[in-house]
């Protein structure tokens, strides 16, 4: 199935596919057949769905685990630190960087 | 007949017979207490040529001693001047000695017994610029791709990294090795949840245990330090977690099997090949963070060698380095336009399809020939010399991490 080209697919067993353009609100994607309005601005780098993943599973890129998710998410939907979690050292942020002081 | 076999490079040569491709006379504080002194005479003679490096620390430090030993006989390095307010931990008499076995031209001057500030300045600047002069016309002689030492770093990554910048430095990396280039990569910590697939590119079963243990004690590092190498810029650039970070960051290694792991400040075995450093202590966590910035990372490399250090970035690094130099590679073009007076190669065009992974990595490994040769990189042009040394602890590396071949 193809994807849009301005997503990138790094590997058959990925189930999140790579933005490589900067992509506005309201954008609509072609993900795997079905049609996908983006409900919010997508930066280059950041990652989509390319199929619903649940809760607990693992994201696979580059054909391997680069962690897990920590809801359900649905197709087309951006996968990020909100709904994905390392399996080895959590993840920090600055503000709660600046929490802790 | 191996084409790169007709890429004639000149090196420096050292009496120790190393060759470089830089000729640099270096300006060494032992202490923060010698520094400004230090500075003082670098900014005076402010040639290009004359550059300052450091430690801050007034207590000892086997680490520290080692690394700099190894960076003032760097075969970029030409002669080194020693800055030393007197009373510091660190031994200078033993750094000299290196220095002066080594066939290079030394000197030190001890604040405390020189009369202060302005004699030691003044000295110090006589003593440079007449080594510099000295050593302007030291011997080139003809220098083979073989003989290089290549590094490689990635700094503000994001999540183009993994997809253009770092897999087209994979590929450099790839043809150096096929001419016996040595190649070294590093940051074990930032290869957590690459371990398993690492360990089945090394050259013996042994290695590829010793290489799964290495990323293993540095996720125990880093757990106990709180944080992983995982910065929030590399979250606004799209990267979620610490094993995402390390797939992107593991690409600069290419396909090439791995030879074997150093620690910082050890001279790969003469033969070529890629190389793992491993730069996290060895033992109980002490003296905080493994490296704590993109320039402690450079400097370890070039301890082992390193003769140009290829930096990755999709956010935007401008760093540049005292001793050897940096080349650029840009991960996005979004950045590239936005820093281009800083960047050496935009693989944004990987991302936006106009351009493949070979043709990046060729035209990194041309640019890497080019400042071999002599050509300035960016930041070298804008006058990056930066430099940072800091404490560290290691035990001697076991049999395993270096197979004989």
């Amino acid at each position: 199935m193809t994807n849009d080209k301005r997503l990138l697919l790094l590997n058959a067993d990925d189930n999140v596919l790579v933005c490589c353009q900067a992509l506005s609100a309201g954008s609509e994607l072609a993900i795997e057949g079905q049609t996908i309005t983006l409900p919010a601005p997508l930066e280059v780098g950041h990652k989509i769905a390319r199929r619903d993943i649940d809760a607990g599973d693992k994201v696979i890129r580059y054909g391997v685990p680069i962690g897990s998710t920590t809801s359900a998410i649905r197709i087309g939907e951006h996968v990020h630190t909100h709904n994905l979690k390392s399996d080895y050292i959590e993840s920090h942020h600055r503000d709660a960087v600046e929490g802790k002081i | 007949m191996n084409p790169g076999n007709e890429i004639s490079l000149q090196g420096y040569l050292r009496q120790d017979g190393r060759k470089g491709i830089r000729n640099v006379v270096l300006v060494v504080y032992l202490v923060e207490c010698a520094h400004h002194v230090a500075r003082q005479i670098v900014n005076r003679l402010d040639h290009p040529d004359v550059q300052l490096i450091g430690f801050s620390g007034c207590f000892p430090n086997d680490h520290a001693l080692k690394l700099m030993k190894r960076l003032c006989t760097h075969p970029n390095v030409a002669g080194s001047l020693i800055v030393s307010l007197g009373c510091e931990g660190f031994n200078r008499t033993a750094l000299s000695s290196e220095i002066e076995a080594s066939g290079r031209p030394v000197k030190s001057l001890v604040i405390q017994e020189n009369g202060g500030t302005r004699t030691t300045i003044d000295d110090g600047v006589a003593w440079a610029q007449a080594t510099r002069r000295a050593t302007a016309d030291s011997g080139r002689v003809p220098m083979t791709i073989d003989e290089l030492v290549v590094a490689t770093i990635c700094g503000g990554s994001d999540g183009t990294s993994g997809i253009s910048a770092n897999p087209a430095v994979g590929r450099c990396f790839d043809k150096l090795i096929r001419h016996k280039a040595t190649c070294i990569f590093e940051e074990t910590g930032e290869l957590i949840g690459c371990e398993h697939i690492m360990a089945e590119r090394a050259i013996t079963p042994q290695l590829g245990e010793a290489l799964q243990a290495s990323v293993d004690k540095a996720a125990r590092y880093y757990d106990t330090l709180g944080y992983g190498s995982y910065a929030p810029g590399n979250a606004d650039g799209g990267l979620s977690t610490i094993e995402e970070k390390s797939m992107g960051a593991y690409m600069k290694s290419g396909d090439s099997p791995i030879s074997g792991i150093i620690n910082p400040g050890d001279i790969p075995p003469p033969g070529g090949g890629l190389y793992l450093m491993d730069v996290v202590p060895d033992g109980e966590v002490r003296f905080g963070f493994p490296n704590i910035s993109d320039n402690a990372e450079i400097v370890e490399m070039m301890a082992s060698g390193a003769h140009i250090t290829l930096f990755t970035t999709g956010r935007g690094s401008v760093v540049g380095s005292a001793i050897s130099p940096v080349i650029k590679i840009c991960a996005n073009t979004e950045t590239y336009q936005r820093l281009s007076e800083d960047m050496d190669i935009n693989a944004g065009r990987i991302v936006q399809g106009e351009a493949s992974l070979d043709e990046l990595g060729e035209e990194i490994f041309q640019r890497v020939i080019a400042v071999a040769q002599g050509q300035q990189s960016k930041s070298e042009s804008l006058g990056h010399q930066e430099f940072i040394l800091t404490y560290k602890h290691f035990e001697p590396l076991g049999p395993s991490c270096l197979p004989l071949r």
